[in-house]
Formats: structure tokens, sequence, C-alpha cells
């Protein structure tokens, strides 16, 4: 089975191809279908690779397999192939799995989009790059996936393309990661020309050669890299916008694959990270800084995707710091966990829009428990999850994240549990907005509710979705006011909720096991906490409390209307701290006014002005010259008369 | 088979015949003008093509070398050879001809289009076989005629302006070559009694004193650097760019641009290999400047056809890195992009040029929307741009990431600077792709009509192309290999240049 490892990016590599050449013959939803059969194949050839791996002692784990040459030159060799270990295993498991649930829900949900086919032939691009990124042999084959997904990723979000803000988007989200892959390239170029190759196995076998100051200067050069495909400061800025893409795609791309990706390249160059501690420490604080920085704003978005993906911003900040704390296995750990409950939140979140006819605002959702029973059973799951309520899986992750962090440094642990207490908060704030409370949908939509006017919508995707002819018409629903009412999905969308749910709730118990599974690619140090069990168990408790202070706080304001809710969230959250409007004035309008100088100062004006007015001036002085062209025989004797005499002049001078 | 066939000399003579061909026919039958012409260039890509698996893939010396004395008081034959340098842009050559006569639609006088098309191929071809340096500087120059023709005759409003500052421009580059040229058969006539005009000969002999040498280069490297072109020489490209014809731009771009890196290459390098190496940092950095530079003045251009223009100036400005980087890996990703170049910038300038035959504008500002009615249009034209922008997996990736990293061994902050590039190409592409293709289309965008199946023929090759090379470019890599190597070995043999050995690959 281990042999078969190559079908795991293939088979999605083919859905991609045939949807390519027959999408739109297939159509809706035979082509979502198809996409999907793909994926569950993936999933379960990569099960069976699991299981083949398992059979083998835990020091023979590893499996490579070599397609084809790709780059051959001189010194330097790369081949398509794959790596099989216990970590590519578990990115592969978790990728196909969580994919396929979130391939299966999209078939309910893009139903009756025009570009329903051309959705799917994206979603399968991205699939394969993203297995190929995780499942790759060398450090180049993961960059080809890397920037794979970094493109399905831009074709995703601009999927809606007819609007400005997704086009925008996209565009954002491609060039912020471009700013990352800087950072990689010239890590590879350094790994390169310090070990000739670009192989992992070859390149971490001998990671114990590197000085302390290139190992650094590689750890951190990857980090950007890492920065910019998991968002984290001050790269993040791109994955807020990315939300102007289809829910789906926020739960697969945006959520718990492709951002994930930046916390398993650092896992996979662990033994270089360990000669840089210095560029550990940087990470840690990158990671914490994030959490807590995008757990603020999430406190005050009122767009329901939006705070997720503020949390889901803030969450990657946790798989930093563990990352920078040396936890390696935590910060896996927590990948897998938020891949669970990030993806059940973004699909019951996309469930509800659904459900809303396309209403993303929560100051317009409330009481839709009764109406969304799935929807909402699984939500909450997702959320007692995120907010770290034992047992549910987040609380394990983080737990043992924090642990670590408190070793590392306390400064560091203690910004990770003001954020855990800020997670609960928002999420609550989230779950009592929408499932809870007063059905203000029923007064937005009789157009009479006062808080409608102060409540903006930051986008509308329905200003879109009503353009295609085929797509749902929100405008026509909404424009019945009185049989407006939120629905539950359908089975298609329900049953990946269904699924999630379970996994978020019990998927704590993957802790020790995990730990074990990856021990061969992270060294058996990292896991040795040295602190006693006492420690451990009261850290746990405190981050208990921390989750049920921000759950009640929540509760007293959202539920109980103790305090006014624009008291809490006030302008500067809702605005995300001016971080767009100061990219805006700080970074954008300047290279503005550079490239404008440039292109209509410096090279229209100077440089070829410059190149223009030689020739003028070469014409000018032909014109003089001209007139020295008389045509009179005479003239021209004279003046070689002239020239014959300062000739001679001039050899006479020489020879006295 | 090169004993029995003069393979290289038909490679140079069957354009020109075509274009002879062509003459003789009757003006007004297009159809018949187009299809004898498209021939002749199908011809010459089949013979190209032949050649290429013909070419012995271990071998860094020329092949298939033809050589009759010409002129001989002078010293002066009909040299002609093949090797991993020139060969893929022979194919390249080969592949872009046909397209170019039978693609764009050409609104008055199609025989001399194609006549006109099937000398340049001529000239083209001729420049990176000749082995002479007389014969190489008759090709060069032979070069510029019909492309001032093409570009003066069938080009947009401001053609007159436009080709004669290519032209002129062009003649004081190659006046400095020429002097260059004789100067350096005379001396090497003085030093070894040998007049002759072979270059074989008078790379292998390194007769002329180093400091003489100096000058020499920069003779050569002033024309070789206003034809790629290296900034600040580049203000001639995007007017003519912007003037020609979509046929001319295409091979201005993919074919005439990669006369002036591939003369670095074979008359820069291998004549001059001391000088080129001691003036190496003088060219990284222009070649950076273009670069980043070329990048930033195509972000905020308004005509897409000049944005295009200028994209070329920073990608040329990756192979001049690569070039003068001297490792095996940045000259082979430079040769490699030269082809690349010529690909993804010659299906740019189609595309360009439909987008202009259906709306009689190349304003970016005027466009709009234009994925949404013309969706497999949009596709192509992404797929080429993702290829400009090098997305691992395409073309582009392969040659911009050996350039680099290749240059990153030999001189690591040039290529630390070069890498921002990457970065920039990705803005102004998007941009452009935002602003000309998402939105709502309004007005006659909306009625943009979708490829026709013709568009789409003469599309398929190059995405086949672009594709094939990004995924497999090994075949094309193994005949590259042996002649840099002895390119980089003969830089080491006469300069005090070593390339380490990471690069090289003795390392393991």
């Amino acid at each position: 089975m281990m042999h078969a490892v190559w079908l795991i990016p293939a088979l999605p590599l083919a859905g991609f191809l045939i949807l390519l050449a027959t999408g739109r013959r297939l159509g809706d939803p035979n082509a979502g279908w198809l996409a999907t059969t793909m994926m569950v194949g993936a999933f379960v050839v990569a099960v069976g690779v699991f299981f083949d791996l398992m059979g083998n002692p835990a020091d023979g784990r590893v499996f490579q397999q070599n397609l084809f040459a790709w780059i051959p030159v001189g010194g330097l060799h790369v081949d398509v192939g794959f790596l099989v270990d216990p970590l590519s295993v578990t990115m592969a498991l978790f990728v196909t799995g969580v994919g396929a649930l979130i391939h299966l829900y999209s078939i309910g949900y893009m139903h009756g989009d025009e570009r329903y086919p051309k959705f799917f032939v994206y979603l399968n691009l991205f699939a394969f790059s993203m297995l190929m990124l995780v499942l790759s042999s060398s450090f180049l084959v993961t960059f080809l996936g890397w920037e794979g997904v970094g493109a399905c990723s831009y074709f995703l979000v601009a999927f809606w393309f007819e609007r400005p803000t997704a086009a925008t988007a996209g565009k954002k989200a491609f060039v912020t990661n471009r700013i990352g892959d800087f950072g990689f390239m010239l890590a590879m170029f350094l790994i390169f020309t310090t070990f000739g190759s670009l192989n992992y196995t070859d390149v971490l076998g001998r990671a114990g050669e590197l000085p302390h100051v290139t190992a650094t200067a590689i750890a951190l050069l990857l980090f950007v890299g890492a920065v910019g495909k998991s968002a984290q400061l001050p790269l993040y800025v791109w994955l807020p916008d990315a939300m102007e893409g289809p829910t789906p795609v926020s739960a697969l791309i945006h959520a718990a694959t492709m951002v994930t990706a930046g916390v398993f390249l650092m896992v996979r160059v662990n033994p270089i990270l360990d000669l840089a501690p210095g560029a550990l420490t940087l990470i840690a604080t990158i990671g914490a800084l994030t959490a807590f920085f995008a757990a603020t704003i999430a406190c005050a978005q009122n767009d329901i995707k939006k705070v997720l993906a503020y949390s889901t911003v803030s969450q990657l900040g946790y798989m930093f710091l563990a990352v920078g704390s040396g936890a390696y296995v935590a910060a896996i750990f927590h990948m897998v966990t938020h891949a669970f409950f990030k993806a059940l939140l973004f699909l019951g979140a996309g469930s509800v829009i659904h459900g809303m006819h396309d209403e993303q605002n929560m100051k317009k959702m409330g009481g839709l428990r009764k109406l969304l029973p799935i929807t909402s059973g699984t939500f909450i799951v997702g959320w007692l999850a995120i907010a770290g309520v034992p047992p549910f899986a987040g609380f394990w992750s983080k737990d043992e994240i924090l642990v670590n962090a408190y070793e590392k440094n306390h400064l560091l642990w203690f910004i990770g549990l003001v954020t855990a207490l800020l997670t609960a908060y928002y999420m609550s704030r989230q779950v009592f907005l929408v499932f809870y409370g007063d059905q203000r949908w029923k007064v937005a939509a009789d157009g009479k509710s006062p808080r409608e006017a102060e409540a903006k919508p930051e986008h509308e995707p329905a200003a879109v979705k009503s353009a295609s002819p085929a797509g749902h018409d929100p405008a026509a629903d909404h424009g019945a006011h009185g049989d407006f009412k939120p629905h539950e999905s359908p089975p298609a969308m329900a049953y990946p909720l269904v699924v999630l749910a379970v996994l978020a709730a019990i998927g704590g118990i993957l802790r020790s096991p995990l730990e074990r599974w990856l021990e061969p690619v992270v060294g058996e140090r990292v896991h040795h906490v040295v602190s006693g069990a006492g420690t451990k168990v009261g850290l746990g408790v405190v981050t208990t409390a921390g989750a049920l202070i921000g759950i009640a706080i929540a509760y007293s304001i959202y539920l109980r209307h103790r305090a006014k809710e624009s008291s809490v969230e006030p302008l500067v959250l809702q605005r995300a701290w001016y971080a767009d409007d100061i990219v805006r004035t700080v970074v954008e309008a300047p290279s503005r006014a550079l490239a404008n100088f440039s292109a209509f100062f410096v090279d229209a004006k100077v440089i070829d002005g410059t190149v223009n007015g030689i020739g003028a001036l070469v014409r000018a002085g032909g014109g003089r010259l001209r007139r020295v062209q008389t045509g009179f025989v005479r003239n021209y004797a004279l003046a070689v008369a002239v020239g014959a005499v300062a000739a001679l002049a001039y050899a006479v001078a020489r020879t006295t | 088979m090169s004993e029995t066939l003069p393979m290289l000399t038909l490679l140079v003579v069957i354009p020109v015949i075509g274009a002879a061909v062509v003459a003789c026919l009757p003006r007004d039958d297009e159809r018949l003008l187009r299809m004898v012409g498209a021939t002749f260039a199908v011809v010459e890509l089949l013979l190209t093509v032949a050649l290429m698996f013909d070419f012995k893939a271990g071998e860094g010396g020329f092949q298939f070398v033809s050589q009759h004395v010409w002129i001989r008081s002078f010293g002066i034959s009909w040299k002609l050879g093949v090797d991993g340098i020139s060969l893929f842009l022979i194919v390249l050559t080969g592949v872009l001809f046909p397209l170019v006569i039978i693609g764009p639609e050409v609104h008055k006088d199609v025989k001399g289009y194609v006549a006109w098309m099937l000398l340049l191929e001529t000239g083209c071809i001729g420049v990176f076989l000749a082995l002479d340096l007389f014969l190489f500087f008759l090709f060069w120059e032979l070069v510029l005629v019909p492309m001032y023709f093409l570009i003066g005759g069938w080009g947009y409003d401001r053609r007159i302006y436009a080709t004669l500052k290519f032209f002129l421009y062009t003649m004081v580059g190659s006046a400095l070559m020429l002097v260059g040229i004789l100067t350096l058969v005379f001396l090497h006539q003085r030093a070894t009694g040998n007049l002759t005009f072979d270059v074989v000969t008078l790379a292998t002999d390194q007769s002329i004193a180093s400091s003489t040498a100096r000058w020499l280069f920069l003779a050569f490297a002033a024309s070789f650097a206003i034809k790629v072109p290296m900034f600040p020489l580049h203000t001639w490209l995007p007017d003519a760019h912007t003037e020609a014809p979509t046929g001319g731009s295409v091979i201005l771009a993919g074919i005439m641009l990669k006369l002036g890196t591939y003369g670095f290459l074979r008359f820069g390098l291998y004549l001059f290999p001391k000088a080129a190496f001691s003036f190496a940092p003088l060219f990284l950095t222009l070649g950076v400047i273009g670069i980043v530079y070329g990048a930033i003045v195509a972000t905020m251009q308004r005509d897409l056809k000049r944005l295009v223009a200028y994209s070329s100036v920073a990608h040329l400005g990756f192979i001049v890195l690569g070039i003068f980087g001297l490792s095996q890996q940045g000259l082979e990703g430079g040769v490699l992009q030269m082809v690349n170049h010529g690909l993804s910038t010659g299906a740019l300038f189609f595309l360009v040029g439909m987008i202009y035959e259906r709306r009689h504008t190349r304003q970016i500002a005027e466009l709009g929307g234009l994925q949404r009615v013309a969706p497999l249009f949009a596709g192509v034209f992404m797929l080429v741009m993702l290829s400009s922008i090098g997305l691992p997996g395409l073309n582009g990736f392969v040659g911009e990431f050996l350039v680099l990293i290749g240059t990153f061994v030999t001189r690591r902050w040039w290529a630390v600077v070069a890498t921002t590039g990457v970065i920039l190409a990705a803005v102004y592409l998007l941009w452009a792709y935002q602003r000309v293709f998402h939105g709502r289309p309004e007005g006659a965008n909306a009625d943009f009509p979708e490829m026709s199946w013709r568009e789409r023929m003469l599309m398929a090759p190059l995405v086949a192309l672009i594709v094939l090379l990004g995924v497999y470019p090994r075949p094309v890599l193994e005949r590259i290999s042996p002649s840099v190597r002895d390119l980089v070995a003969h830089v080491e043999q006469h300069s005090d240049f070593r390339q380490p050995a990471v690069a090289a690959g003795a390392a393991k």
C-alpha cells in the first residue's frame, strides 16, 4: 500500500483534469460528486498508507518514493517524490479527511451557482497542491504545493469576481503570500548553498553540521514564509479579507488546511529550529502576539465569518507559540483539533448563511437554535471545543500548548491565557448572537429594526448571487417578507457537520497516540515537560477557569444585557486596530507614488527624455552640418586645402 | 545525418526561399499567401524539431557544423553550428514563426507581411547558428530590416516614431560591435598571423591583451545591452512593442530580445571570458535594476501592451542575472528562461492582440469584467500570466528559480534583491488582470466574444509547452547542461573565476 502513496495527490489531480475537460457537461451536482469521490478515494489510500506505516517498527517508519527527476542541473537535483513518515501521513490523513467532508458539503452549498463545476475544478486542484505540499520529499516540491495552494486560494477567494471586494481580496491574498514566499525562496537558496541539496532527508539528516548563524537564518527565512501563509503578524491582513470566498473555501483553505502549511513547515524542519533558539523565541513571541491581537479584533466583529477568520488567525498564533516553545507535537495536535472544530464552525456558519438567505450580519440573526437544530447543535459543540471547555478537543490541545509555553516563558503563557479567555468570550458572543436571544431577523426582515442602521453589513454577497441568474435568488426570498423563515440545510451539508462535531468533541483522545506516533519525526526530547504533575493540573484548571469566565462575561452582556453591546465593541476593534488603513497610508500610498514617479517621471522624462534629447541634438547638429555640404566644388577644395595645410603644419611641428 | 544533409544551412535557407516564393505570388489571394508562407514555416519547424531529436544530449560542443570558405582572403567562411545554448532558441524560433504567420489578423498587404516575416526568420535563425563573426554580423543586421518594415508598415498610430527609434538605437549598437569585430579579428591576426572570423578559433586562442579585450567586450556588450534591452537603454522597447503589429511584438519579444542575451553568452562570455568576469558586477547590477525597475514601471502602465513590454524588461533582467552570475544553474536557467519568456510573453502579446481586435483599445481602464463573458479567454490569459509570474508547475518558475539559486551561490546579494522581483511580478500582473477580467462587464465589454476555434488552435501549442516545460523540463535541461558546463569551464580557464563546488555538483 505504501507504494500507492502517489495516488493520494494523483486522485484529486485526475479529478481536476477530468473536470477541466468535462466539468461543464457533468454540471450540477455530478461535477461535485466526481470531485468528492476523488477526495474520498485519496482518503482511503491515505488510511491504507497509514496502516502500512504503522506496521513498521517506530524507527523504520520512513519511506521515500521518487517519481521522476524534475530539475537536474549540475549540483542541484530535485526529484518529484514523496516522503512518507508519521508527520506527512498525519497531514495527508486530515487534509483528505476534512477535505472530503468539505467537498461533500460544497455539493449542497454551491448548488445553483452558475460556475458550479469551476468551483470543484479549483477545489480538486487545491487538494492536489496541498497534498504535494505535505507529502513532498524536498523543499522545492513542497514549494510547488505551497504556491499551488496560494494560486487556488486566489482563484477561490475571487470566485465571485464580479464583486470588486472579492477580486481585490483574492489579489491581496496572493501578493501578501508572495512576500512570505520571498523568505521561503531565500531559505531554499541558503539551504542549497550550505548542503548542496534540497531534499528533506539529506538536509535534515545533516542539520547538526549547521553553524548557529546559518541555522538561525534558515529558520527565520522559512518563518517569513510561514508568516505569510499562516497569516501571522504582520502579514495576516489577507486572511480576514479572504472571507469573500464561498464559505466551504473559508473552511477548507482558510481554516483547516492551507493556512496551517506554515506550521507544518516549521515542524518539518524542527531539527534546524532546534539549533536556533533565538529564532524559536521570536516564533513563539510572534505567535503569542498574533493570537492575542487577532482575538481582540474578533470580539467586535459583526460578520459571522469575520469573527471566525480572526479566530483562525488567533488559533494559528497558538500553533506558532507551540512551535516556538519547542512543542512540535502540540502544534500538530492543535492543528488537527483546530481543523475539526474550525471547519465545523465555518461550515456551520455557511449553513446559517444559507439558511438566512445570504445574511452574514450576526446582529440580524438570533434565536436560530430551534429553526436550525442540526446546525446549532453541531455549532455549539464547535464552540465548546474552541473555547477550551473540557472534555472537548480544543481544551486538550490548547492546554498542552499553554503548559509548554509556561515552561518557555511565563509572559508568553500569560498572553496565551488571556487569549484563551478572549477566545471563549468572542465565540460565546457569536453563539449567543446567532442561536440564542431575540429573533432579530424578524424585525430585520420587516425593515423596521432600529439596530439595523447601526449595524452595517460588512459586505453583501446577495448582491452578487442575485446577479447570477441560476443562483439562489435571495432578492425574491427577501422580497416576500412575511414568508421569510430561516431553514435547515440539506443532508449533504448537514452530514459533514455531524461528523466534524463528533471529531471536535472527542478529538482530544488523539493526544497521547499522536505524541508517540510523531516521536520519530520530532524527537523524544520535546514532549518531556519538566513541570510536575501538580503544575500541569494547576495550569489546566487555570485555563479552564479562563474559558468559563469568558463565557460568563459574554453571557451577561449578550444574553442578559447587563451592559450595552456597543460599549464592549469599540470602533478601534471593529476596524481591526485600523490595520488596513495603516497599510493603505504607510505602504500602499507611498509605493504607488514611487511607482508613478518611476513610470511617468524617471522613465518617461529622465531616461526616455535623455534619449530623445540626444536624438534632437544630433538632428539639430546635423542641420547645422548640412550647411557645410554646399555642393560647390570650390568650397570643398578650400576645405581640403585648409585641412592639408593643417596636417602639414602638425607634421612639421612634430618633427621639429 | 550531419554529413549527408547540410541541416543547418537548410534551416537558414528555407525561410528566405519561402519569402522569395511568396513575393512571386499574386497580391490579393490572402489565403494562398498565408498557406504558402505557413507551409515554409512549418517545414522549418519540423526541421528544428528533427534537429532537437538528432542532437546528442551528452555533448557540449558544436554539432552539425557545416563550414565552407566564403571569402578566403579575409578568412571569412560560411560556418554554422548548434550547441545546447542555441538549440532551443532555434526550436523556439521554429515554433513562433508559423504562429505569427497564420495567427493574427493582418489588415493590409498580407503578401508583404508574410514575406518580411519569413525573411526575418532567416535572420533570427542565422544569428543563432552563425559561428563566423562576419556571418553573424550579417544576420544581426539582416534582422533589423524586416522588423523595421513590419513595425513601420503594419503598426499602430505612432509606428513611425517607434520604428525610427528602434532602428537608430540598434544601429548605434551595431556600429560599436562592427568596430569591435574588426579590431578583434585584426589584433588576432597580428598576434597569431591567422586572419579569421571563426568564433571558435578566436575564443580558443584568447590572443588579445586583457586590457584591450575589456574595450572590445564593452563594444560588443553595448550592442547586446541595447538589444536585450538592459536598463537604462530600454526605452525603445515599450514604444516598439506597443506600436508593432501583434505578430511583430511576438517576434520582437519572443526571439529578438534573445539575440541580445544570446550574444552575451556566445560572444561576450565565450570570446572575452576574463573581461566578462571582471565586468560581471556591473551587468549583474543593471540586471537587478532591470528586474525591480521594470516591474515597478510596469505596474503603472495604462496600456496593456506597454505593461507586457515592461514586464519583458524585468524578465530579461533575470536572464542577464543568470548569465553574469556564472553558475551552472544560473546560466542554464538563463538559457531556459530565454525560451520560457519567448513562450509566455509571446502568448501574452497574442492575447493582447486578440483583445485589441475585439475592442480596438488596449487601455486597461476601458476594459473590465471580461472573465464573465469570455471565461476560456480569461482562463488562458490566467495560465499564461501565472507562467509569467513564475508559478511552480509552469515553465517560468523553473528558469527563474534556477537563475536565482545559481546566482545566490556565486553572487548572494544580487540574488536577494532580484528575488523581490517575484513579489513585484505578482503585483503588476494580478492588478492588471483584475482590472481587465474581474468585475462586471459593461458597455462594449459585455459583448466581448469568446475565443474562436482559430484562436484556440493558435494558443494550444503555447499553452501545452508552458505546462510541459514546467512539469518536465528535464529533456531540455539535459541538452543545455553540457554546453553550459563547457562555457563555465572556459571562463574558469581564462579568468580568476571559480565556481563553488555546490553549484558544479562536485561536492557529492
